[in-house]
């Protein structure tokens, strides 16, 4: 299952979780993040260790500015509230998975 | 042993696909990233017969699924070589080894980097090689696109409309895109021209901040911006493979409009082969020719 995360609940499901997140800043008009999609669902189902939220841009622009995303799909990998990782453009699942490490 | 496998699957891989297995031959497509290739970055499509308007997504979408109903099998690995020994050529990725009776080098192309140092770090911080995919991240800001071709022109003149500030960088002071465009790009008040200049630093925190440009005689300006777009052309993705095809001094696949190789049974589809015209419907028009081809080959 992957998460819709706005600004309004960013702080509690990605800076407070107790397990790793991988956040998907995406849009609906970005081709290769519609590709990437159907990737990290089945991330999330296979690694229940590992959260997965999406961010769409357009809906919170504020965050994509905050860390630095200029270009979609990024996937931000953040561990205990900070950025640990993250990998531009779509990325298959063995790379998402070396991301995540384990 | 597969009939014809097919390294790539843009709209020439796929399209080879379709053909090969119309004629009963099998298929299997090893691709390295994401099926579609550079079109899945197009929002709208609107030169391909038929179809007024369709996105890059839905039209790399339908192609797969259309080869897929087909009866192509489809494996998202990288093809790192091609062995031949006579009638059987071998695929090699980092996983598996496929043997095949033909091969089809359908692997396109990746931007050309401007080679920069720190450049590679800030992709997607600032340095990207696609305007109508990030310009959106850039409304009202200032942003410099280098190059002289018609690709780095249409960028410029797409981002005017968003930014606040374009500045075209470019080597030369002429430009290879046409008249027309160029004109265009010219009668905007918020588009300054960086002739005989190239970048030669790029400064950071985070995110891209500022870049240093040099001119040929040597003077160095300081230019502050928030995003840069290259588009200082592409470089096809035939590596890999020099030793059984012939490459031009650009890297592109030596090979005429009947898509063979210099090695039998092994041919070249879209945009990594030598060709005039690098557009959708000349990379599925090389997909429909190479499988010809190749089913042909398939019985000699």
């Amino acid at each position: 299952m992957v998460y819709q995360v706005n600004e309004s609940n960013f702080e509690s499901e990605v800076l407070q979780s107790p397990v790793p997140v991988l956040v998907d800043f995406n849009a609906t008009w970005c081709g290769p993040c519609r590709m990437l999609k159907p990737v990290l669902e089945q991330l999330a189902e296979e690694r229940p260790d590992v959260k997965v939220v999406s961010v769409d841009v357009d809906e919170a622009p504020e965050l994509a500015e905050e860390y630095d995303v200029s270009s979609i799909p990024c996937v931000v990998l953040m561990k205990n509230g900070q950025e640990a990782d993250r990998s531009v453009g779509f990325m298959p699942k063995d790379g998402l998975l070396a991301l995540i490490g384990g | 042993m597969t009939d014809v496998l097919i390294v790539g699957a843009g709209p020439a891989g796929m399209t080879a696909a379709i053909y090969a297995r119309r004629a009963a031959k099998s298929v299997l497509v090893l691709e390295a990233r994401s099926y579609g290739g550079q079109i899945v970055n197009t929002p709208d499509i609107e030169n391909y017969p038929v179809e007024a308007h369709i996105s890059g997504f839905d039209f790399a979408t339908r192609l797969y699924e259309q080869a897929k109903a087909l009866g192509a099998e489809f494996r998202f690995e990288k093809a790192v070589e091609i062995r031949v020994d006579g009638d059987v050529k071998t695929v090699v990725t980092p996983k598996n080894e496929y043997e095949a009776k033909t091969v089809i080098v359908a692997t396109g192309s990746d931007p050309r980097k401007l080679g920069v140092e720190g450049e590679d770090r800030l992709v997607g911080r600032g340095v990207s090689y696609c305007a109508t995919c990030d310009g959106a991240f850039f409304r009202k800001k200032t942003v410099a696109v280098v190059g002289g071709g018609n690709t780095a022109v249409e960028d410029a003149l797409y981002l005017a409309d968003l930014a606040e500030k374009v500045y075209l960088i470019h080597r030369r002071e002429g430009f290879r895109a046409d008249e027309a465009t160029l004109k265009k790009l010219k009668a905007r008040e918020n588009v300054e021209f960086v002739l005989n200049a190239t970048v030669t630093a790029l400064h950071a925190e985070k995110r891209l901040t500022g870049i240093d440009v040099t001119d040929k005689d040597g003077n160095m300006r300081h230019i502050e911006l928030n995003g840069l777009f290259a588009a200082v052309g592409r470089i096809p993705e035939n590596q890999n493979f020099s030793q059984i095809i012939e490459l031009d001094a650009a890297g592109y696949a030596v090979a005429d409009e009947s898509c063979r190789t210099k090695t039998p049974g092994v041919f070249v589809a879209g945009d990594n082969r030598t060709k005039d015209v690098r557009q959708l419907v000349t990379a599925a028009a090389d997909g429909a020719v190479a499988a010809s081809a190749a089913i042909k080959y398939l019985s000699e």
